[in-house]
Protein backbone atom coordinates (compact mmCIF):
# COMPACT_ATOMS: atom_id res chain seq x y z
CA UNK A 1 0.00 0.00 0.00
CA UNK A 2 1.28 3.61 -0.73
CA UNK A 3 1.78 5.90 2.19
CA UNK A 4 -0.82 8.36 0.48
CA UNK A 5 -3.42 5.46 0.47
CA UNK A 6 -2.79 4.78 3.83
CA UNK A 7 -3.04 7.63 5.34
CA UNK A 8 -6.66 8.21 3.43
CA UNK A 9 -7.44 4.93 5.39
CA UNK A 10 -6.15 6.54 8.38
CA UNK A 11 -8.12 9.82 8.43
CA UNK A 12 -11.37 7.89 7.02
CA UNK A 13 -11.50 5.30 9.70
CA UNK A 14 -10.22 7.95 12.58
CA UNK A 15 -13.56 10.37 11.12
CA UNK A 16 -15.64 7.24 11.44
CA UNK A 17 -14.57 6.22 15.45
CA UNK A 18 -15.59 10.06 16.06
CA UNK A 19 -18.93 9.79 14.01
CA UNK A 20 -20.07 6.38 16.05
CA UNK A 21 -18.84 8.07 19.04
CA UNK A 22 -21.05 11.16 18.53
CA UNK A 23 -23.88 8.84 17.52
CA UNK A 24 -23.64 6.60 20.46
CA UNK A 25 -23.28 9.85 22.85
CA UNK A 26 -26.08 11.44 21.36
CA UNK A 27 -28.39 7.99 22.07
CA UNK A 28 -27.08 8.17 25.32
CA UNK A 29 -25.36 4.49 25.32
CA UNK A 30 -22.72 5.45 27.77
CA UNK A 31 -25.45 4.88 30.02
CA UNK A 32 -26.02 1.47 29.31
CA UNK A 33 -22.17 1.35 29.91
CA UNK A 34 -22.12 2.71 33.24
CA UNK A 35 -24.93 0.23 34.22
CA UNK A 36 -23.45 -2.62 33.18
CA UNK A 37 -19.74 -2.15 34.79
CA UNK A 38 -21.40 -0.73 38.32
CA UNK A 39 -22.97 -4.49 38.55
CA UNK A 40 -20.96 -7.15 39.56
CA UNK A 41 -20.91 -9.09 36.21
CA UNK A 42 -21.69 -12.68 37.83
CA UNK A 43 -20.55 -14.93 34.34
CA UNK A 44 -17.71 -12.34 34.04
CA UNK A 45 -16.38 -13.49 37.46
CA UNK A 46 -17.76 -17.40 37.07
CA UNK A 47 -20.75 -17.42 38.56
CA UNK A 48 -23.02 -17.28 35.51
CA UNK B 1 12.57 1.70 23.88
CA UNK B 2 14.32 -0.44 26.83
CA UNK B 3 11.85 -3.44 28.62
CA UNK B 4 12.91 -1.32 31.74
CA UNK B 5 11.00 1.85 30.74
CA UNK B 6 7.93 -0.32 28.98
CA UNK B 7 7.81 -2.14 32.34
CA UNK B 8 7.17 0.78 34.12
CA UNK B 9 4.35 2.06 31.42
CA UNK B 10 2.82 -0.91 32.17
CA UNK B 11 2.50 -0.95 35.68
CA UNK B 12 1.37 2.67 35.61
CA UNK B 13 -0.94 1.72 33.42
CA UNK B 14 -2.43 -1.22 34.96
CA UNK B 15 -2.64 0.92 38.77
CA UNK B 16 -4.43 3.45 36.69
CA UNK B 17 -7.11 1.45 35.33
CA UNK B 18 -7.12 -0.54 39.15
CA UNK B 19 -6.90 1.92 40.98
CA UNK B 20 -10.11 1.59 43.81
CA UNK B 21 -8.13 0.10 46.32
CA UNK B 22 -10.88 -0.09 48.66
CA UNK B 23 -12.56 -2.83 46.66
CA UNK B 24 -9.97 -5.01 47.03
CA UNK B 25 -10.58 -4.75 50.67
CA UNK B 26 -14.79 -5.12 50.57
CA UNK B 27 -14.95 -6.71 48.03
CA UNK B 28 -17.32 -4.02 45.83
CA UNK B 29 -16.78 -2.70 43.07
CA UNK B 30 -16.36 0.51 41.80
CA UNK B 31 -19.51 2.43 40.92
CA UNK B 32 -19.16 6.15 40.15
CA UNK B 33 -18.87 7.80 36.53
CA UNK B 34 -15.28 7.07 35.52
CA UNK B 35 -17.28 3.96 34.41
CA UNK B 36 -19.03 5.28 31.81
CA UNK B 37 -15.82 5.21 29.86
CA UNK B 38 -14.31 2.31 28.19
CA UNK B 39 -10.64 1.45 28.95
CA UNK B 40 -8.25 0.48 25.90
CA UNK B 41 -6.77 -3.00 26.88
CA UNK B 42 -8.33 -6.03 28.70
CA UNK B 43 -9.84 -5.25 32.16
CA UNK B 44 -12.45 -7.18 33.87
CA UNK B 45 -15.04 -4.26 34.68
CA UNK B 46 -15.98 -6.70 37.86
CA UNK B 47 -13.00 -6.26 39.15
CA UNK B 48 -12.70 -5.04 42.55
CA UNK B 49 -10.34 -2.09 41.65
CA UNK B 50 -11.31 -1.43 38.04
CA UNK B 51 -12.25 1.94 37.51
CA UNK B 52 -13.27 1.66 33.76
CA UNK B 53 -15.10 -0.24 31.62
CA UNK B 54 -14.02 -3.10 29.74
CA UNK B 55 -14.66 -2.88 26.00
CA UNK B 56 -15.02 -6.54 24.95
CA UNK B 57 -17.55 -6.68 28.22
CA UNK B 58 -19.35 -3.86 27.47
CA UNK B 59 -19.61 -4.55 23.68
CA UNK B 60 -20.87 -8.39 24.64
CA UNK B 61 -23.15 -6.69 26.70
CA UNK B 62 -24.90 -4.12 24.65
CA UNK B 63 -25.01 -7.13 21.55
CA UNK B 64 -26.36 -9.25 23.88
CA UNK B 65 -28.79 -7.09 24.70
CA UNK B 66 -32.78 -8.45 24.28
CA UNK B 67 -33.32 -4.96 22.12
CA UNK B 68 -30.63 -4.75 20.28
CA UNK B 69 -29.25 -1.34 19.48
CA UNK B 70 -26.18 -0.68 17.20
CA UNK B 71 -23.61 -0.33 19.22
CA UNK B 72 -21.98 3.15 18.14
CA UNK B 73 -20.18 3.92 21.47
CA UNK B 74 -18.72 1.04 22.19
CA UNK B 75 -17.74 0.22 18.76
CA UNK B 76 -16.72 3.48 18.22
CA UNK B 77 -14.30 3.98 20.97
CA UNK B 78 -12.80 0.31 20.33
CA UNK B 79 -12.15 1.97 16.70
CA UNK B 80 -10.57 5.19 18.03
CA UNK B 81 -8.03 2.88 19.82
CA UNK B 82 -7.29 0.73 16.98
CA UNK B 83 -6.60 3.04 14.54
CA UNK B 84 -4.54 5.68 16.90
CA UNK B 85 -2.50 2.98 18.84
CA UNK B 86 -3.40 -0.19 17.38
CA UNK B 87 -1.79 -2.97 18.83
CA UNK B 88 0.48 -0.38 21.32
CA UNK B 89 -2.75 -0.96 23.82
CA UNK B 90 -1.43 -4.64 24.08
CA UNK B 91 2.32 -3.66 24.16
CA UNK B 92 2.15 -0.99 26.80
CA UNK B 93 -1.50 -0.31 28.30
CA UNK B 94 -3.15 -3.97 28.70
CA UNK B 95 -2.60 -5.26 32.37
CA UNK B 96 -3.35 -8.62 31.23
CA UNK B 97 -0.95 -8.60 28.77
CA UNK B 98 1.35 -7.07 31.39
CA UNK B 99 0.65 -10.27 33.65
CA UNK B 100 1.33 -12.68 31.04
CA UNK B 101 5.14 -10.45 30.36
CA UNK B 102 5.76 -11.22 34.20
CA UNK B 103 4.47 -14.24 33.74
CA UNK B 104 6.79 -14.71 30.86
CA UNK B 105 10.17 -13.77 33.39
CA UNK B 106 9.57 -16.84 35.73
CA UNK B 107 12.07 -19.79 35.08
CA UNK B 108 11.18 -22.54 32.83
CA UNK B 109 13.40 -25.65 31.39
CA UNK B 110 12.58 -24.42 28.03
CA UNK B 111 11.16 -21.01 26.54
CA UNK B 112 9.61 -21.27 23.21
CA UNK B 113 9.44 -18.81 20.59
CA UNK B 114 7.01 -20.42 18.17
CA UNK B 115 6.50 -23.85 16.69
CA UNK B 116 5.00 -25.74 14.07
CA UNK B 117 1.25 -24.20 13.87
CA UNK B 118 1.81 -21.29 15.44
CA UNK B 119 1.05 -19.14 13.04
CA UNK B 120 -2.04 -21.10 12.17
CA UNK B 121 -3.37 -20.91 16.07
CA UNK B 122 -3.08 -17.39 15.91
CA UNK B 123 -6.10 -17.14 13.57
CA UNK B 124 -8.25 -18.79 16.78
CA UNK B 125 -8.48 -15.27 18.01
CA UNK B 126 -10.30 -13.95 15.15
CA UNK B 127 -12.69 -16.95 15.74
CA UNK B 128 -12.99 -15.64 19.05
CA UNK B 129 -14.05 -12.32 18.48
CA UNK B 130 -16.70 -13.57 15.72
CA UNK B 131 -18.32 -16.17 17.86
CA UNK B 132 -17.65 -15.67 21.50
CA UNK B 133 -18.06 -11.85 21.63
CA UNK B 134 -20.23 -10.91 18.20
CA UNK B 135 -22.49 -13.75 16.69
CA UNK B 136 -23.07 -16.13 19.73
CA UNK B 137 -24.35 -13.21 22.55
CA UNK B 138 -26.55 -11.81 19.69
CA UNK B 139 -27.93 -15.03 18.67
CA UNK B 140 -28.31 -16.55 22.39
CA UNK B 141 -29.82 -13.13 24.32
CA UNK B 142 -28.40 -12.52 27.71
CA UNK B 143 -25.18 -14.47 27.58
CA UNK B 144 -21.82 -13.08 26.89
CA UNK B 145 -19.95 -16.30 25.73
CA UNK B 146 -17.00 -14.98 26.15
CA UNK B 147 -16.78 -13.49 29.39
CA UNK B 148 -18.64 -16.36 30.60
CA UNK B 149 -16.72 -19.22 29.35
CA UNK B 150 -13.34 -18.14 28.38
CA UNK B 151 -11.97 -14.32 29.66
CA UNK B 152 -10.01 -15.44 31.99
CA UNK B 153 -9.45 -11.73 32.92
CA UNK B 154 -12.85 -12.36 34.66
CA UNK B 155 -11.76 -15.30 36.60
CA UNK B 156 -9.02 -12.77 38.39
CA UNK B 157 -11.44 -10.55 39.02
CA UNK B 158 -13.83 -13.23 40.66
CA UNK B 159 -11.09 -14.44 43.12
CA UNK B 160 -9.93 -11.67 44.36
CA UNK B 161 -14.13 -10.89 44.74
CA UNK B 162 -15.03 -14.32 46.09
CA UNK B 163 -11.48 -13.81 48.57
CA UNK B 164 -12.96 -10.41 49.85
CA UNK B 165 -16.71 -11.30 49.84
CA UNK B 166 -17.88 -14.92 51.88
CA UNK B 167 -21.57 -14.59 50.25
CA UNK B 168 -19.77 -14.72 46.68
CA UNK B 169 -18.12 -17.63 47.70
CA UNK B 170 -20.74 -19.80 48.39
CA UNK B 171 -22.49 -19.35 44.69
CA UNK B 172 -19.40 -20.72 42.74
CA UNK B 173 -19.83 -23.71 40.71
CA UNK B 174 -18.83 -25.60 37.17
CA UNK B 175 -18.24 -22.33 35.53
CA UNK B 176 -15.70 -21.29 37.98
CA UNK B 177 -14.07 -24.20 37.92
CA UNK B 178 -13.83 -24.27 34.53
CA UNK B 179 -12.73 -20.74 34.34
CA UNK B 180 -9.80 -21.42 36.92
CA UNK B 181 -8.56 -23.77 34.49
CA UNK B 182 -8.84 -21.82 31.04
CA UNK B 183 -6.84 -19.28 33.78
CA UNK B 184 -4.41 -22.15 35.16
CA UNK B 185 -3.74 -23.14 31.47
CA UNK B 186 -3.08 -19.47 30.42
CA UNK B 187 -0.68 -18.91 33.52
CA UNK B 188 1.69 -22.15 32.77
CA UNK B 189 1.54 -21.44 29.38
CA UNK B 190 2.60 -18.14 29.85
CA UNK B 191 6.02 -19.20 31.29
CA UNK B 192 7.03 -20.96 28.30
CA UNK B 193 5.59 -18.98 25.13
CA UNK B 194 5.58 -15.12 25.56
CA UNK B 195 1.70 -14.04 25.73
CA UNK B 196 -0.01 -17.03 24.79
CA UNK B 197 -3.52 -15.66 25.22
CA UNK B 198 -2.77 -13.13 23.58
CA UNK B 199 -1.31 -15.30 20.92
CA UNK B 200 -4.42 -17.34 20.46
CA UNK B 201 -7.45 -16.44 22.52
CA UNK B 202 -8.12 -12.57 22.86
CA UNK B 203 -10.60 -11.29 21.00
CA UNK B 204 -9.60 -7.50 21.73
CA UNK B 205 -5.68 -8.33 20.47
CA UNK B 206 -7.59 -9.51 17.39
CA UNK B 207 -9.88 -6.29 16.69
CA UNK B 208 -6.72 -4.09 17.27
CA UNK B 209 -5.02 -6.51 15.03
CA UNK B 210 -6.91 -5.50 12.06
CA UNK B 211 -5.95 -1.61 12.23
CA UNK B 212 -2.40 -2.58 13.63
CA UNK B 213 -1.46 -1.95 9.09
CA UNK B 214 -3.20 1.39 8.91
CA UNK B 215 -2.61 2.64 13.25
CA UNK B 216 -1.29 5.83 13.57
CA UNK B 217 1.58 4.83 15.42
CA UNK B 218 4.02 2.51 13.77
CA UNK B 219 7.33 1.56 13.26
CA UNK B 220 9.52 2.27 10.60
CA UNK B 221 12.26 0.29 9.48
CA UNK B 222 15.29 2.44 7.87
CA UNK B 223 16.34 0.11 4.66
CA UNK B 224 19.76 2.34 4.58
CA UNK B 225 21.05 1.73 7.53
CA UNK B 226 19.35 -1.98 8.17
CA UNK B 227 22.13 -4.63 7.43
CA UNK B 228 19.80 -7.97 7.17
CA UNK B 229 21.15 -8.82 10.41
CA UNK B 230 18.14 -10.30 12.07
CA UNK B 231 18.79 -9.31 15.27
CA UNK B 232 15.29 -7.72 15.94
CA UNK B 233 13.55 -10.81 14.68
CA UNK B 234 15.16 -12.84 16.60
CA UNK B 235 14.48 -10.39 19.76
CA UNK B 236 10.93 -10.51 18.68
CA UNK B 237 8.80 -12.38 21.77
CA UNK B 238 5.66 -12.39 19.13
CA UNK B 239 7.89 -14.27 16.32
CA UNK B 240 7.56 -11.16 13.69
CA UNK B 241 10.18 -10.15 11.47
CA UNK B 242 10.25 -6.33 11.65
CA UNK B 243 12.11 -5.76 8.58
CA UNK B 244 9.70 -7.97 6.35
CA UNK B 245 6.91 -6.78 7.71
CA UNK B 246 7.00 -3.73 10.58
CA UNK B 247 3.24 -3.42 10.63
CA UNK B 248 2.37 -7.03 11.42
CA UNK B 249 -0.67 -7.87 12.52
CA UNK B 250 1.23 -9.90 15.18
CA UNK B 251 3.00 -7.11 16.59
CA UNK B 252 2.49 -5.70 19.79
CA UNK B 253 4.62 -3.03 19.45
CA UNK B 254 6.72 -3.41 22.44
CA UNK B 255 9.61 -2.11 21.02
CA UNK B 256 12.08 -4.86 21.58
CA UNK B 257 13.11 -4.67 18.21
CA UNK B 258 13.67 -0.99 18.58
CA UNK B 259 15.92 -1.46 21.46
CA UNK B 260 17.30 -4.67 19.87
CA UNK B 261 18.99 -3.48 16.66
CA UNK B 262 22.68 -2.36 16.76
CA UNK B 263 22.12 -0.18 14.03
CA UNK B 264 19.38 1.85 14.91
CA UNK B 265 17.44 1.17 12.19
CA UNK B 266 13.99 0.83 13.39
CA UNK B 267 12.01 3.69 15.25
CA UNK B 268 8.47 4.59 16.23
CA UNK B 269 7.10 6.57 13.71
CA UNK B 270 3.77 7.71 13.41
CA UNK B 271 1.13 7.81 10.14
CA UNK B 272 2.59 11.05 8.99
CA UNK B 273 5.83 9.90 7.94
CA UNK B 274 7.22 8.07 5.12
CA UNK B 275 7.85 4.75 5.26
CA UNK B 276 10.52 4.65 2.82
CA UNK B 277 11.69 6.89 -0.16
CA UNK B 278 9.36 5.33 -2.51
CA UNK B 279 6.06 6.59 -0.36
CA UNK B 280 5.60 2.78 -0.34
CA UNK B 281 5.52 -0.25 2.55
CA UNK B 282 6.65 -3.97 2.61
CA UNK B 283 3.06 -5.75 2.72
S1 LIG C 1 -4.07 -9.30 23.07
FE1 LIG C 1 -5.71 -8.90 24.58
S2 LIG C 1 -4.92 -9.55 26.58
FE2 LIG C 1 -3.21 -9.36 25.14
S3 LIG C 1 -2.45 -7.33 25.48
FE3 LIG C 1 -3.84 -7.19 23.74
S4 LIG C 1 -5.84 -6.66 24.64
FE4 LIG C 1 -4.52 -7.37 26.32
S1 LIG D 1 8.18 -6.54 15.81
FE1 LIG D 1 9.28 -5.36 17.39
S2 LIG D 1 7.76 -4.08 18.37
FE2 LIG D 1 6.65 -5.68 17.23
S3 LIG D 1 6.27 -7.29 18.74
FE3 LIG D 1 8.18 -7.79 17.68
S4 LIG D 1 9.83 -6.89 18.93
FE4 LIG D 1 7.88 -5.97 19.59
Amino acid sequence: MTDRRRMILTAALLFTAILLIAAGVAEGQYHQVLAKATRICLECIGIG
Amino acid sequence: MDNKKRTIIQAVAAVLQNGHIAGFFTGRIYGGGAKHFCVPGLNCYSCPGALGACPVGSLQSAVSAWKFRFPYYVLGVMVFFGVTLGRLVCGFLCPFGFLQDLLFKVPAPKKLRTFRGDMYLRYLKYAVLLLMVLVLPFVYKTTPFFCKYLCPSGTVAGMLLTAADERLRGLLGWIFTWKAAVLTAVVLASAVIFRPFCRYLCPLGAFYALFNGVSAVRLKVDSGKCTGCGACASACGMAVDPVKSPNHAECIRCGQCVSRCPHGAISFSHCLSRSSPEGREKA
